[in-house]
């Protein structure tokens, strides 16, 4: 792998930039993998990156059945925080912050992860109280968190309407300054070039028709392109886990739903930081091009066509014009939807299968960009183990048979 | 936006009117303390999530507040049919046709319907 530096740069410049190399090869499928990871998205492509990098398990497949990065990575709206409420889950997104904080060095490419600090406003008493029990939580948990007020977020985000004239009134916010967002295409880009370079097969243009199973077994997948074996398979398809569990033979708490963002023509810098509320619904902040970055809530209908309802687009702008009045005359440039998969309490499924061999990590729902680096971790554990990382131990599909389930609505509600 | 004939009103409102409520058809077990805990987890909360045809339960909130189903193709949003609270589907996965599903026109998951060269 051609490492990237400051002066490799001041070296390709010398000829005038032409001899880069690709970030990554197009190989032809082997017959025969150690493991597979069905999913070439964010998750899966980390998961491949510490399969090779900590486990020393290189002869591995990713399977996309499109480009890398192309669903859910390419479509959200990047916000990364870990300001969850339960130990469970606060867990496995701190795990996931850490990582975050020095994924660039490790990957030796540059994600652009800005810790420009995450708000979420609270607009009644009971927001106030969820607030205030949530950044208790945390920092119980060892993770940054304060309660600031209408006074303070004036301060840190001066363009929000902080007055008692809004038809919400700003009550108050919880601030975790170490939250803030990433560049998706980098973070896919970035995991994708550190497992190719440690031999990683990234099959693009692939897709997963069915799975082989003998005996209870999984012994490889069905393709597009021909069959291909596996012991190990790990299935990391976000909106479409509904489908491949049902080629596999059985059903998942999961549903899929659209869930819309769009962003504006491009501004100077008028946002400091990212702002998110629940009870308004809507959340914003602004990349480095300028366009302010907005994200909607999602369709309470299935859908996999990757577009929802022009309705929540409307109920969007809305409450970004109740937050950000200034705002009433910018124009929006593009308007997109990728299909998440949701569970029942917010949290995601990483957990073995009632087949053997085939593992799911899915269930992000509209919030695991956050989680990216500490997913992949965690599941390339599992898949080397056999057996749940400690961390993920909680997140399996049984608990919504015992009923031990991680209610993160509150921490989650709109919520990325 | 969908265009929703509701079989109550017996007229088409705007999607804003309605409320989706998830998948139609299922069953609460008879006898709920003699269930098992795998039975009462299938129960509340394993679904079929189907990429296609998908029978499912939306309410006229805004309207006459009846509870009702529509069955509508999950990749083209096309709705197929609504019927009443109590009544079986007309057109299933099997039944409908492709032209009624509307896939070639409205599909928009665009790397599965470009298909792939090997
Ligand atoms: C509009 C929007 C805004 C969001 N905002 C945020 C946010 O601000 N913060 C946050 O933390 N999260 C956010 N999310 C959620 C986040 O995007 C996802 O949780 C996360 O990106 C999931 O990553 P993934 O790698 O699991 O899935 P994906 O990136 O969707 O990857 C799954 C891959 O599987 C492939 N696949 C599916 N079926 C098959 C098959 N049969 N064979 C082969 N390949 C297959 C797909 O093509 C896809 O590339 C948002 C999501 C959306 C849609
Ligand atoms: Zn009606």
């Amino acid at each position: 792998m051609q490492r990237y530096s400051g002066f490799s740069l001041v070296k390709h410049a010398l000829s005038h930039h032409e001899n880069w190399q690709r970030h990554w090869r197009n190989p032809v499928p082997k017959k025969e993998y150690d493991v597979i990871i069905v999913g070439g998205g964010g998750h899966g492509l980390a998961t491949a990156y510490y399969l090779a990098k900590q486990h020393g398990i290189t002869n591995v497949a990713v399977i996309e059945k499109g480009w890398l990065g192309g669903g859910n990575t390419a479509r959200n709206t990047t916000i990364v925080r870990s300001n969850y409420l339960w130990d469970e889950s606060a867990a496995l997104y701190e795990h996931s912050m850490k990582l975050w904080e020095g994924l660039s060095q490790d990957l030796n490419y540059n994600v652009m992860f800005s810790q420009r600090g995450v708000l979420n406003l609270g607009h009644t008493l009971q927001d106030m109280r969820d607030i205030q029990r949530r950044v208790h939580a945390n920092r119980l948990n060892g993770i940054d968190g304060e309660v600031v007020t209408p006074e303070q977020i004036k301060e840190i985000e001066p363009a929000l309407d902080t007055s008692e004239r809004a038809r919400y009134p700003i009550l108050g916010a919880s601030w975790q300054p170490r939250g803030g967002v990433a560049r998706h295409d980098a973070v896919a880009w970035g995991f994708a070039r550190g497992a190719d370079a440690r031999g990683v097969d990234l099959l693009q243009q692939t897709e997963v028709t069915g799975f082989k199973i003998v005996d209870g077994k999984v012994v490889g997948v069905h393709t597009n392109r021909g069959d291909i074996g596996a012991r190990t398979v790990g299935c990391v398809t976000a909106g479409n886990s509904g489908v491949l569990a049902k080629m596999a033979g059985f059903q998942l708490p999961v549903e899929s739903h659209p869930l819309q963002a769009l962003v504006s023509e491009p501004l100077k810098p008028i946002l400091n930081t990212v702002t998110m509320s629940n009870h308004v619904h809507g959340y914003i902040s602004q990349s480095d091009k300028g366009d302010l970055v907005i994200g909607a809530g999602i369709d309470g209908y299935l859908g996999y066509g990757q577009r929802g309802s022009f309705s929540v687009v409307e109920h969007t702008l809305q409450a970004i014009i109740e937050m950000f009045p200034m705002f009433s005359r910018v124009r929006m440039n593009r308007q997109w939807g990728g299909i998440v998969d949701t569970t029942p309490d917010a949290c995601p499924i990483i957990s073995k299968t009632p087949v053997q061999g085939l593992f799911f990590n899915c269930g992000w729902g509209t919030g695991g960009f956050k989680a990216t680096p500490g997913s992949g971790n965690v599941f390339a554990w599992t898949l080397a183990h056999g057996q749940a990382h400690p961390i993920a131990a909680a997140f399996s599909i049984d608990r919504f048979r015992t009923g031990a389930l991680i209610d993160e609505h509150g921490a989650a509600g709109v919520a990325h | 936006m969908f265009h929703i004939y509701c079989p109550y009103c017996a007229e088409y409102r705007e999607e804003e009117e309605f409320h989706p409520k998830g998948q139609a058809h299922i069953a609460r077990p008879a006898d709920p303390t003699a269930s098992s805990d795998d039975a009462w987890g299938d129960y509340l909360f394993f679904r079929d999530n189907p990429r296609g045809v998908h029978h499912e339960l939306w309410v006229h909130a805004v309207g006459c507040r009846k509870f009702f189903n529509i069955t509508r193709d999950t990749r083209s949003y096309a709705i197929l049919e609504t019927y009443r609270m109590g009544e079986q589907p007309g057109v299933t996965a099997e039944t409908a046709t492709l032209a009624e599903r509307d896939i070639e026109r409205r599909t928009s998951d665009t790397a599965t319907i470009q298909g792939v060269p090997s």
